[in-house]
């Protein structure tokens, strides 16, 4: 997050024209994965979002508290006196969904950084979601250290290799990785179905009627540190999310791997130039991206979920979300921590803070989406705002020469 | 000469947040006169002409145009006042037909809407006849040369009436045969009556062309000089502002052992062109080889072959005489092969990177930097501090931003890191291209200190005065073959003329 700004001199007057402005400070403010537009963007979608809910007739500012509720972000207020109510349980569901957020969003963020845009986290979340399933399911009675550690290191490895797939396709014949990412999400999906429906080889083996999976052994499952084990507490994958964040950013600016990583992102030509292996990067960088994915599929698996049924997965957007917290969180480890927060207090507390009834339920799950949708709208269209700053000045000057 | 001033700019200034990039700068014109505007990148040459052509407004100063105070406000505004501007990347149109594209934006119409085609061909003809610029009206843009675009451009400016012509580095592009027709225009024109602003940075054109040059340093006039009495050193010296060693002072090269041999090399081009087609060469520890040569005529596919970047079809590439075969970048480097590239943006910089992280490109993996996988910043950030000392790159710290430099420092960074590694060939592709005198002075002053510290030296460049000032032996490309090899005094002409496939006709 360094800010080259103010220690670069000028060098010339043309080039002063070119990085003086406002516009172009921002732009280089946000190259270096600043702040600015982020947090623009996001008060942008809320104001938006907000004259949705007065459009309905209600009270945004009544909305958006109790969405903040619901989050259970109240707990921060009195964490010792209220622990009682439910601000406690909402809290650690919101750092439940926290967790997978950071790991799928890191997903996104890392490929990104090799110049690549990994659209399939959700497929590489569902493979390592699918063996976490296999693994923690069998094998009951193994003891729990090994048990986890293969479970999860599995899930890890075959999220890498499904994004791998991609990384090869794209290195080996130069087919483009959003669009074979696209597809390993189907295969995933199908494969998904077929394992668990009825008569898969992973069908729930006690009750043959159900297209669902077997449960995880408690060998396999993850210790819960905060709150009841049977409630959906929150369990350790927590702290791998945390470790991950840090991971992400040690990888990527202390090691020589995220240094071809981002040489390659940057500049490819150059990268090659410089001796990197410019298709080793592309695989490698792909398949660390699916192992972030993969990892949260094994932790949602062994953590709180222990089964998968074949009708859940068409509804999980995790992955998908994943470039959402990517994008708003630029690709940078603080950046998708602090965004992976904002969606997993935004998908909790819109589906669980409006249900006071004074909200339309209809209207309340579909908040989240729109203030989603006008985030990565926002993300996406930066290059908007910074042409209706430009014009402004346009404006402005063109007003001055008529005076 | 002085009471028939078409233009006047007194008194100029114009500033940018943190920068005065024009500072009480005054300008004038006479009508047919040749007035080069002579600075190094940066000096706000391209500020001026902008204000002129409208695209800025001053924040003070006044300009006059025919005597009369006159305030532009845009391009067309510039346009309808007679003034024309022909860019150094030209802004045409390939698919269309050079008279198409001259009264583009003001078309002869028939019946009202369509366009008259043979009206257009006949008011570019009778145009180009007037002032000598030969072109064939029904060519298309895309068939014709550089030199012929060029004139397309300026003929675009005189249709539109244009009695003042800026012209921004008008020979960066041309060969020396075009540079001199070129000339032969500009006369034609300016017996016509226009008035030129010759906007260079190269001294001996200006000397050839200018009725009078003024200079510009750091966004003020320095001086305005006619041309009698001028010299090139005097010129560089107000240009840069202290004393200029233009010559290269070169003592005789002692070449030693072979250190770079090619043998029958072929390369292709992404589209399974040949570009190179069965050329040899060796270059010696301790000599400058030069390869003179057109753009395009293999060069880039010459330079990414011995470095790893491109496969040959075929041939052999000996260093210090180990054979490479099909050579991974990472090879060559190994072998001992530098490689300042010809597109340092593209190319020999990650303009994103620090300068500490763009020192580091080749050897980010090995200790100092690394070890086990694990980068240690602060090793690169040392280091980096030491050569930017020793290589005098000014415009930032080890943690800059590469991009954020201009282009000489970017340049030496890119030297610095290749002559750091103690590479026993350097290839130096056009390493000057885009710099301003005094980085050009460095960089020529550094490749002569490295061939006498016993590397061997292959200049590539399109600068025809770079390699001759600076090679021990010329070789010139033309067509992906050697055209000609010279050791000794050479002229000019003789290697403009190789360069454009006479080369043989005329020796024979």
């Amino acid at each position: 997050m360094t800010e080259p700004g103010p220690d670069i001199p000028p060098v010339s007057p043309e080039e002063a024209a070119a990085t003086g402005t406002l516009v172009s400070r921002l732009s280089l403010r946000q190259r270096s994965g600043g702040i600015v537009v982020p947090v623009f963007t996001v008060i942008v979608a809320f104001l938006i979002g907000g004259a949705v809910v007065a459009a309905t007739g209600h009270n945004p500012l009544t909305t958006y508290h109790d969405i903040f509720n619901g989050a259970g972000l109240n707990w921060f207020g009195h964490p010792t006196t209220n622990t009682a109510g439910t601000a406690p349980y909402n809290l650690t569901q919101t750092l439940l969904v926290t967790t997978t957020l950071i790991l799928t969003g890191l997903a996104v963020a890392f490929a990104f950084r090799c110049g690549m845009f990994n659209i399939g986290g959700q497929g590489q979340y569902f493979v390592g979601l699918f063996v976490a399933n296999w693994i923690g399911a069998s094998w009951a009675g193994m003891a729990p250290l090994p048990h986890i550690l293969i479970g999860i290191g599995a899930a890890t490895l075959a999220g890498a290799i499904w994004a791998g797939i991609a990384g090869f396709l794209k290195a080996a014949v130069g087919a483009h990785e959003v669009i074979s990412t696209i597809m390993l999400n189907w295969i995933a999906i199908w494969v998904g179905t077929y394992l668990f429906g009825d008569g898969g080889p992973l069908q729930n083996s006690a009750n043959k009627a159900l297209p669902i999976s077997n449960d995880v052994t408690p060998s396999a499952q993850l210790p819960v540190f905060w709150g009841d084990q049977q409630l959906q507490g929150l369990h350790i994958g927590f702290f791998v999310a945390l470790a991950a964040l840090v991971a992400f950013w040690l990888i990527l600016n202390r090691t020589t791997l995220g240094y071809e990583v981002r040489a390659v992102g940057f500049n490819p030509d150059a990268a090659a130039y410089g001796g990197i292996d410019v298709k080793k990067n592309l695989v490698r960088a792909m398949a660390i991206s699916g192992a972030f994915a993969g990892l949260a599929g094994g932790l949602d698996m062994l953590g709180y979920a222990y089964r998968i049924g074949v009708s859940d997965i068409p509804v999980s957007a995790v992955g998908f979300l994943g470039i959402a917290v990517a994008l708003l969180g630029r690709n940078t480890a603080v950046g998708t921590g602090l965004s992976a927060l904002l969606f997993g207090a935004l998908l909790y507390g819109t589906t669980h803070g409006l249900q006071s009834g004074q909200i339309d339920p209809q209207l309340a799950g579909n908040l989240t989406y729109i203030i989603q949708g006008l985030i990565v709208l926002f993300v996406g269209a930066d290059v908007l705002i910074l042409y209706v700053w430009n014009s402004r000045r346009r404006l402005r000057r063109r007003q001055q020469v008529a005076a | 000469m002085a009471d028939d001033l078409v233009l006047e700019m007194r008194g100029i200034t114009k500033e940018f947040p943190g920068i005065v990039a024009n500072d009480n700068v005054s300008f004038e014109l006479a009508r047919g006169e040749v007035h080069a505007l002579l600075g190094e990148n940066g000096a706000g040459k391209s500020t001026l002409m902008n204000i002129l052509y409208g695209l800025y407004k001053p924040d003070a100063g006044e300009i006059r145009l025919r005597g009369k105070p006159h305030t532009f406000t845009s391009a067309k505004d510039a346009i309808e006042a007679g003034i024309g501007m022909v860019h150094q990347h030209f802004m045409l149109i390939p698919v269309m037909t050079v008279a198409e594209n001259i009264v583009l934006g003001n078309e002869p119409v028939r019946e009202g809407v369509l366009l008259d085609e043979a009206g257009a061909e006949e008011r570019v003809r009778s145009l180009s006849q007037q002032f000598g610029l030969a072109v064939d009206p029904g060519s298309l843009v895309s068939q014709i040369t550089v030199g012929q675009q060029q004139r397309v451009e300026i003929l675009k400016a005189l249709y539109r009436g244009a009695e003042i012509l800026i012209l921004d580095e008008p020979t960066a592009v041309l060969t020396p045969q075009e540079a001199t027709e070129l000339f032969g225009i500009i006369r034609s024109l300016q017996a016509d009556g226009k008035s030129i602003i010759f906007i260079s940075h190269k001294l001996n054109e200006v000397l050839q062309i200018a009725d009078r040059i003024t200079v510009l340093r750091r966004g003020k006039t320095i001086e305005t000089v006619p041309r009698e009495g001028a010299t090139q050193e005097s010129l560089a010296r107000a240009m840069v502002g202290r004393e200029v060693l233009l010559r290269v002072d070169k003592p005789p090269a002692s070449p030693g052992d072979v250190l770079l041999e090619v043998e029958d090399l072929h390369v292709v081009d992404d589209r399974g062109i040949e570009k190179v087609s069965g050329v040899s060469f060796s270059v010696r520890a301790g000599e400058i080889v030069g390869i003179a040569g057109v753009d395009g005529n293999g060069q880039t596919e010459l330079i990414d072959a011995l470095t790893g970047l491109r496969r040959a079809a075929s041939g052999v590439v000996r260093v210090a005489g180990r054979e490479y075969v099909h050579a991974t970048p990472r090879e060559m480097i190994v072998a001992g092969v530098g490689h300042i590239p010809e597109d340092r943006q593209r190319r020999g910089l990650v303009l994103e990177f620090s300068i500490a992280e763009n020192i580091a490109l080749h050897d980010y993996a090995e200790p100092p930097a690394a070890k086990w996988g694990w980068l240690f910043p602060a090793r690169l950030v040392e280091r980096a501090r030491t050569l930017i000392r020793q290589f005098d790159v000014r415009g930032g710290g080890p943690l800059t931003r590469a991009g954020g430099l201009s282009g000489g420092n970017q340049q030496k960074v890119v030297a610095a890191r290749e002559i750091a590694r103690d590479p026993k060939v350097l290839i130096a592709a056009q390493p000057t291209r885009g710099l301003d005198v005094g980085a050009i002075e460095y960089l020529h002053r550094r490749l002569v200190e490295e061939r006498d510290e016993g590397r061997g030296i292959l200049l590539i460049s399109l600068e025809l005065e770079e390699i001759l000032s600076l090679s021990d032996r010329i070789l010139v490309l033309y067509e992906g073959r050697i055209a000609g090899e010279h050791a000794g005094e050479v002229s000019e002409e003789q290697i403009g003329l190789e360069m454009l496939g006479g080369g043989r006709a005329a020796a024979a």
